[in-house]
């Protein structure tokens, strides 16, 4: 069984439909791309399957337990750990404090701990001003910490809402090398909203193109930008 | 000198209850962005909670009775768990109305917590003895100063403190502080809003009725309207303070105490009965320089 499943959902904002039955489905350990234009509706499948917009019709079901519906905190404490978009760092809090605001629902106090000093290990930058505010962080920086904190909250899977928006290449590179590493040596199941398919390829795993709130492609992410496919489901000629 | 230390005390004490009120607010503002209006009914409830239900003009004085250190938490109780009620009954059924209708929502509630109490005691102020000796005054380096001023003063510096360390150092004050800032945020990491927003309305009831205690000892009696114009301070001492800022709301609070109190030492007698258009003339020039209050707060800043 998958660890997470959608199944035709939509949502709609007042007017505007932004999923129509969109279905994806994330195994476990994989990493699965989610691209496609502005407005394709990317964001909303991650807030739908956070919980933070209801959708209308469709199944979701995660970790063995349907979710759609449900409040963030539940689908959170089910091991579902979210970066949206804009990041979303508590500038108010220190960094640690950031880190530690998704532990509570842990009930491994000791692998908490250990995880904080993995986390240090993997951004030591964060270590050095952890007792400064999280509003003087660049905004590399403060990728960082939303992606440590995401790992802090003990998560079976980790979705990020464009990762590299608003960021230097040179730090996008940075961002990308870290997912990959903490990929690779923990095992972590990654569901990653990019607009860019050049960069899922580059990553690798498994990729679904998403057009006016549809999947319209999915498949290998090397694979689909290699071929001609992804061009054209992309900017949608030879369609109609 | 001494006349500097009778205004000084004045100050910090009107100061305190307008501090204290308003942080009850900004509480509330601050993870719901709800202006709750009842708050003053709150303050009215609580001290009507020490007399036994009757519309004579004499009050009976029940649990007042109790002693000190069970009246106290007695009262703060009845302050937070009529505050969590509210919460629960009205307030949750408009978690993600518009401001604009939580607050109209917010005044009805307060106009029921005040025909209620009317029904059960009428609208006849009551005179009640409660702690009296402390507003006896005592002479300290020349000036008069009742023992409940700097009780007052000490009393909202501890309350202050407490509150401070809660939200610093304590688990439920991570929360509380990471779901003003950004509420959706903390849900997503796990934090449950029921019970941050319903910690948030057990404090801010604690504080109506801290709030209550010490008027109705200052004043000796007992009103249904005692919280309303208190609430307007405070509410008000909330915006100069940058809604949702709590040192913000804290300071605002000492602010307008002591602009009232500074007013009536320096203006002409003539104009003395005017005070009020004074400190609120200021409060419109303070919110010209300055729309979003000495602090916004970072939520706010984000939305600007």
């Amino acid at each position: 069984m998958s660890l997470l499943s959608v199944e035709n959902i939509s949502v709609r904002y007042g007017q505007l439909t932004a999923l129509r039955k969109a279905s994806i489905k994330v195994e476990e350990g994989e990493t699965l791309f989610v691209t496609g234009p502005n407005g394709a509706g990317k964001s909303t499948l991650l807030k739908a399957i956070a919980g933070v917009v209801s959708p209308r019709e469709g199944f979701i079901q995660f970790a063995g337990r349907p979710i759609a519906g449900k409040p963030p905190e539940d689908i959170a404490r089910l091991g579902f750990s979210m970066v949206p978009e804009g990041r979303e760092v508590f500038g108010g809090l220190t960094i640690e404090e950031n880190l530690r605001l998704g532990t509570g629902m842990r009930a491994d106090k000791d692998q908490t701990a250990k995880d904080l000093e993995q986390v240090y290990a993997v951004f030591p930058m964060l270590k050095d001003r952890k007792d400064q505010q999280a509003g003087v962080l660049s905004g590399g920086q403060q990728q960082m910490l939303v992606i440590g904190r995401a790992l802090m909250a003990g998560p079976r899977l980790i979705a990020i809402d464009e990762p590299s928006l608003g960021l230097a290449p040179k730090v996008i590179d940075d961002v990308y090398a870290t997912l990959i590493r903490l990929r690779d040596s923990r095992g972590l199941t990654l569901l990653i909203v990019e607009q860019s398919a050049t960069r899922a390829s580059l990553t690798g795993g498994r990729m679904v193109l998403m057009r006016s709130g549809e999947v319209a492609l999915e498949g290998d992410a090397r694979e689909l930008v290699r071929g001609e496919a992804l061009r054209q489901a992309y900017f949608g000629y030879g369609e109609h | 000198m001494t006349a500097l230390l009778q205004v000084l005390f004045d100050a910090l004490s009107l100061g305190s209850l307008y501090a204290l009120g308003a942080l009850g607010i900004a509480l509330i503002f601050g993870v719901m962005r709800l202006v709750n209006f009842a708050h003053g009914d709150y303050i009215a409830f609580c001290v009507f909670a020490m007399l036994w239900p009757s519309i004579d003009a004499a009050a009976i004085v029940f649990a007042g009775n109790l002693p000190t250190v069970i009246l106290v938490p007695f009262i703060l109780a009845v302050g937070a768990g009529l505050s969590v009620l509210s919460e629960i009954v009205v307030f949750r059924r408009f978690r993600n109305a518009n401001p604009a209708t939580m607050m109209i929502a917010s005044f009805a509630l307060g106009f029921v917590i005040k025909y209620f109490l009317l029904m059960l005691y009428s609208s006849r102020p009551k005179s009640i003895d409660l702690w009296s000796s402390l507003t006896r005054q005592i002479e300290i380096a020349g000036a008069r100063i009742p023992p409940l001023q700097a009780i007052t003063i000490g009393v909202t510096i501890v309350i202050l403190v407490t509150l401070t360390v809660f939200l610093k150092r304590t688990r439920f004050g991570l929360e509380m502080r990471a779901a003003a800032e950004n509420f959706t945020m903390a849900r997503m990491l796990g934090v449950r809003a029921n019970r941050v927003i319903m910690l948030a309305f057990a404090v801010s009831g604690m504080l109506a009725a801290a709030v209550g205690l010490i008027l109705v000892t200052q004043t000796g009696t007992v009103d249904i309207n005692m919280g309303a114009n208190l609430m307007l301070v405070a509410f008000v001492a909330t915006v100069i303070g940058g809604l949702g800022s709590l040192p913000g709301a804290v300071l605002a609070g000492y602010l307008i105490g002591a602009a009232t109190v500074i007013m009536q030492v320096v203006l002409p007698p003539d104009a003395r009965p005017f005070r009020d258009a004074f400190v609120y003339g200021a409060v419109i020039v303070m919110l010209i320089w300055r729309p979003n209050g000495l602090f916004a707060s970072k939520a706010a800043k984000q939305r600007v």
